[in-house]
């Protein structure tokens, strides 16, 4: 057994700040992945012929990027000023980038949903000009969202690392491979809930194949994080952490077993979406509580500065 | 910004050091200003608490007693700008080398009750430290690199301040600082403030006036000092010299070091003790250094994604299988 490493601190404070953000962002973590793996699957489906799993993953799309803007917003100390993130574009901060992204990703998506709608609208307005346009932008706009909408899922991983919140930032380089795998199992999952079961196959090998992903990341991310990983373990991220891998695992084996079954398959889906938001939730406390305790910052930093000094 | 960690500047070329506010665009800037603070000489009187409260119109933020020492404001904040902290130490004896010196009794009160143990006033074995903390105004500042709406920006003195006007209260900023200094503002309600980032600014104001900040200029020991950073640097070392040869061999600089994980501090410290014990971080890296790598593994798992949504499908169109 290793021994306590030597640590002595400010009466207990913290040495970081945790971030002031509360439910919205991990949220908006959560809304952000499936919206960008539901454009995914609705491009493969509207490629492969597959219309209303198409349908269903564009309005799953553009339900999940609606809602992750309204918290990114709500989120804001001044939410009447959002519109200032549009003032600079800076690679340095993954906020910045992310809004860009969200700025190109969510008019194309409107235009694939926009398409999709019209086939609830009354003749008159699916054949007035403006319709026939709509429809005809349906598919290179979902096309257009379907690039953009791996960037959607990602780049959220690095607006977590890119801090001094020790859990996050000793999570840099596994990640973004855990929230691509919570967005795919995430979007799958949903597949599976709304598509019929006559179109599932695509978003159930999303969906395991996503799964899989997610937890063998979240594994090889948690043994080299080396003590910034407690926090996952612990507490209400770790009772959430201990939820997202129940549900994903259980989700992953019911969508291959219970293929067969239109409730089966809807029931994993859920397990599967379940599990992933449990994931953003159970990374985005772990983070708070990292930052909260000394330990996770003081202790890492100075076997970093005795390892160099000696 | 600090994009000149990852391509040198213009202020970054050949042998002179970087001056931050040459690389945000500043022609011909006056000498970076910094503050040194001289822990060794501070009183803990917190006069530069309230005197940057004052100057800078910063509301109270709780008057509750922590318990846990005379410091009642705890740490920096969205309305502490200045925070003086409170160590009580009780120190080992001295070491038969004379390791410290012989500290002199000045029949301070001690720990147990009055009269109780009348022994332990001989003992000298207790030390007070107290800094003020404040700002550490980075050379490489990763407020101000993630800070996506450009309220945070770089002065002609090579400080880092928050335009009130632009923020829109992210928070970003707030856990990517790697000391912990900036922080939203929370109330009282009808602050202008409330809901912004808030932080020391340097008294950007005075300094635009030729004036020192209010914490210096409250300093009735000196223990802050105000002034350009080369020469702080050198008084600095002088003092540290001072200090380590009358036998406080514990003593260090914090924070000066062009080459630490900030490109140096725009405002650093003597300390008496490790870094941690006063609440600072021991090897403080900013973030934004790392992120050219977790764009890259952005990236990968990105593709990932598009090759894996890519192979879901292939093999038709799927159904029942």
């Amino acid at each position: 057994m290793v021994p306590d490493a030597e640590f002595t601190s400010y009466y207990g404070r913290p040495v970081v700040k945790a971030s002031p953000w509360e439910a919205d962002i991990p949220a908006y973590l959560f809304l952000g992945g499936l919206a960008g793996g539901s454009s995914l699957l609705a491009a493969g489906a509207d490629l492969t012929g597959l219309p209303r799993q198409r349908r269903s993953a564009r309005l799953v799309a553009s339900a999940a990027i609606g809602g992750s803007l309204y918290a990114l917003v709500h989120d804001l100390g001044r939410p009447a000023r959002f519109h200032h993130m549009l003032r600079v574009a800076k690679v340095t901060s993954p906020m910045s980038v992310g809004t860009w992204i969200l700025s190109a990703y969510g008019p194309f998506n409107a235009l694939a949903t926009g398409s999709e709608l019209l086939g609830f609208m009354p003749g008159p307005v699916r054949n007035s000009r403006l319709g026939r346009l709509l429809g005809f932008a349906g598919r290179p706009g979902g096309l257009i969202a379907a690039l953009i909408a791996p960037a959607v899922a990602s780049y959220t991983a690095v607006l977590l690392t890119d801090t001094a919140t020790p859990t996050w930032h000793a999570a840099q380089r596994e990640l973004p491979f855990v929230f691509v795998g919570s967005a795919a199992a995430a979007s799958g999952g949903m597949g599976l809930v709304a598509g019929p079961l006559g179109e599932s196959g695509p978003a159930r090998n999303l969906a395991v194949g996503g799964a899989v992903l997610e937890l063998g990341a979240s594994r090889i991310m948690q043994h080299s994080m080396g003590i910034t990983a407690e926090p996952l373990r612990q507490g209400t991220a770790g009772t959430l952490h201990t939820a997202a891998t129940a549900l994903t695992a259980a989700g992953a084996a019911g969508a291959v077993a219970g293929r067969r079954s239109r409730i089966a398959s809807a029931l994993s889906g859920l397990a599967l979406t379940a599990g992933s938001a449990c994931t953003r939730f159970a990374i985005f406390h772990a983070g708070q509580a990292s930052a909260r305790d000394p330990r996770y910052t003081v202790v890492p930093q100075r076997e970093r500065r005795e390892g160099r000094s000696s | 910004m600090g994009r000149s960690f990852f391509s040198p500047g213009t202020g970054d070329t050949g042998t002179a050091p970087f001056d931050p506010a040459r690389d945000a665009g500043h022609t011909d800037p006056p000498p970076r200003k910094g503050f040194f603070t001289d822990t060794s000489v501070c009183i803990g009187c917190k006069a530069c608490e309230v005197a940057c409260k004052e100057w800078n119109a910063v509301p109270e933020d709780g008057i509750a007693l922590t318990g846990m020492s005379y410091d009642n404001t705890g740490g920096l904040g969205g309305s502490t700008w200045r925070h003086v902290a409170f160590i009580e130490q009780q120190l080992p004896a001295p070491a038969p080398d004379g390791g410290r010196p012989d500290t002199v009794d000045l029949g301070m009160p001690t720990a147990t009750l009055p009269g109780a143990d009348p022994e332990h006033r001989e003992h000298a074995d207790f030390r007070w430290l107290m800094e003020s903390d404040v700002c550490k105004h980075c050379t490489h500042a990763a407020c101000l690199d993630v800070c996506p709406t450009g309220a945070l920006f770089r002065t002609e003195f090579g400080t880092v301040v928050v335009q009130d006007d632009i923020c829109n209260g992210c928070g970003y900023c707030v856990p990517a600082c790697p000391y912990g200094v900036i922080d939203r503002r929370d109330g009282p309600a009808g602050d202008p403030a409330v809901g912004l980032a808030q932080k020391c600014t340097l008294c950007y104001d005075r300094l635009s006036d030729g004036m020192e900040p209010a914490c210096a200029k409250a300093c009735p020991t000196q223990s802050i000092q105000f002034g350009d950073l080369d020469e702080l640097r050198e008084r600095a070392q002088g003092r540290l010299d001072m200090l380590v040869e009358s036998g406080e061999t514990t003593a260090q600089l914090y924070g000066h070091d062009p080459d630490n994980g900030v490109g140096g501090t725009g405002a650093f410290f003597l300390l008496l003790d490790e870094p941690e014990v006063y609440g600072l971080p021991p090897d403080p890296v900013v973030t934004t250094k790392d992120l050219p790598g977790m764009w890259r593994q952005a990236a990968f798992a990105a593709a990932a994604l598009l090759g894996g949504a890519a192979a879901a499908f292939i093999g038709g169109k799927g159904g029942r299988r």
